[in-house]
């Protein structure tokens, strides 16, 4: 079982360097923080598989505090990128 | 009963690689960013779920559990607020129709 | 199969820095770093250093990413004004040789490092029940070495000092950053509502159980300044004028306690900073719950910059 999950792990981080491929080219910002997104997704996934694949439990909590970390990284370049974009006048835009 | 529990895990964590696959290869495939973002939240929510719930049975206590299930709700919730942000600055840069 | 992973995740990372470095964009390479430093954390916990990693995902995950990607925005206007001034092919060459030569003695002088490397590991291990903590880098933070930790505190401050020095004359001591204004019934607003209860008591856990697993008060400091963040950016608070008295106070109290605990400690242990036997967990849980407010202070008004509004 602790193979199988390293595995897993694996696999995940293999799918969150694919996912940097939409950091690297992504034409806009919005792609980048989409790939930004997977890489906090996809770290947690992976951090969670290793930490139960070694028996180690502090990793659970590693993993917490990237989530609000991640969280709180996205929410502020979402915002500075759309500060910086000329945006049409649209009262209702919820920003 | 630990064979069944391990079945489950391993069923469980292969569906969740399963699902970040798709939402990668949605991610990277897919032609517009609005379509992107849209594999990209629902897929990975819920690869994350299904790697959650089958670490699960693993668990050695119940705060452990706990902190498992409140990471893939912390997920949920910042994927939620943060899609919608990144939703609206794709929106913003379209010309008027 | 462990080694798979750990040449996967340094072939990774050294891939992503060579990018964030030559990338145009300045955006762009924000996100790499971002990125960065949450491939960072993977490589921390393949280095057993799981208080590292914490550290790195608080730090580098999230606060120093909002730091540059601030500083990116602001710097945005003059993009194509310092892209023009590209150094000539000379200059370039002579940086690259420079960075290569650096890197070669580096990797000697790692490579020529005594086998197995010299530690007082079990030295700290042997002698750590004196201190009532049993998380060994605690132990090393806030007992071994607590005056590295008093100076860090301090040096953290007068960064901050520094930073606010850099407001014109005409705001002196008013609020920093730019007014947000946000729909108060948007996403945003409504995730600034519900995280930041979370993340407090998620911060509060990880500074408690930073005695005898890994965690601490830094990182616990680190979460607790992103919430306080948040509700800044989402508009729902303002950042006060940093000529406010409890704002000063707040920011003295952690090292001012520490100080005292140490003189505390020279009048009845001997040394500055020497714990009576015995008193020595209560008076680290003093010093850190002293010190936690104040650095998540530091942190959050390291990250709002020097005052641009005059305070009102």
């Amino acid at each position: 079982m602790p193979e199988f999950l390293l595995a897993a792990c694996m696999f995940v981080l293999a799918m969150v360097a694919l996912g940097l491929v939409r950091i690297v080219r992504g034409p806009n910002v919005a792609e980048r923080l989409m790939a930004a997104q997977l890489l906090g997704t996809g770290g947690i996934g992976a951090l969670l598989l290793l930490g139960a694949a070694t028996g180690d439990a502090s990793l659970v909590d590693v993993s917490l505090t990237l989530a609000l970390l991640a969280a709180f990284a996205s929410v502020a370049f979402a915002k500075a990128a759309a500060a910086s974009t000329p945006d049409r006048a649209d009262p209702g835009s919820g920003e | 009963m630990s064979a069944v529990l391990d079945v489950f895990t391993f069923a469980a964590v292969t569906a969740g690689a399963f699902f970040y696959l798709a939402g990668t290869v949605g991610l990277l495939r897919f032609p517009d960013s609005l379509t992107r973002l849209h594999a990209l939240t629902k897929a990975d929510n819920l690869g994350l779920a299904l790697v959650v719930l089958g670490l699960l049975p693993r668990v050695d206590s119940v705060l452990a559990g706990l902190k498992l299930v409140a990471i893939w709700l912390l997920v949920l919730l910042a994927g939620a607020a943060a899609s919608q942000l990144i939703a609206q600055t794709v929106i913003r840069r379209r010309p008027e129709p | 199969m462990i080694e798979a992973l750990n040449i996967g995740l340094a072939l990774l990372v050294l891939a992503l820095g060579a990018w964030t470095v030559v990338a145009r964009d300045t955006f762009a390479a924000t996100a790499g770093f971002l990125a960065y430093g949450l491939l960072l954390t993977l490589v921390w916990v393949q280095l057993h250093g799981v208080d590292v990693a914490l550290t790195e995902a608080a730090i580098g995950g999230g606060l120093t990413g909002a730091l540059l990607i601030r500083a990116a925005a602001k710097l945005r206007k003059t993009e194509t004004a310092a892209r023009a001034e590209r150094p000539g092919a000379p200059t370039r060459l002579v940086a690259a040789l420079a960075s290569a030569a650096v890197t070669v003695a580096l990797a000697l002088a790692v490579l020529a490092l005594p086998d197995p490397a010299p530690t007082l590991a079990p030295e700290a291990m042997a002698n750590i029940a004196a201190t009532g903590v049993g998380n060994p880098i605690t132990a090393v933070l806030l007992a071994y070495r607590s005056m590295d930790t008093l100076l860090e505190a301090i040096v953290l401050l007068f960064a901050l000092i520094g930073v606010w020095s850099l407001a014109p004359d005409r705001v002196w001591g008013g609020r920093p950053g730019p007014l947000n204004r946000v729909d108060p019934n948007g996403i945003l607003a409504y995730f600034a509502r519900v995280l930041p209860p979370i993340g407090i008591i998620v911060g509060i856990y990880i500074f408690w159980i930073g005695a005898d697993l890994p965690g601490g008060k830094f990182q616990g400091a680190t979460i607790i300044a992103a919430m306080w963040l948040l509700t800044i950016m989402a508009g729902l608070t303002d950042v006060p004028p940093v000529s406010r008295t409890w704002l000063r106070v707040l920011l003295v109290l952690g090292p001012a306690v520490f100080i005292a605990v140490g003189a505390a400690g020279a009048l009845w242990a001997g040394a500055f900073l020497g714990y009576p036997d015995g008193f020595a967990k209560p008076l680290i849980i003093v010093i850190e719950a002293a010190l936690m407010p104040s650095l998540a202070l530091v942190l959050a008004l390291l990250l709002t910059g020097a005052p641009e509004r005059a305070a009102a």
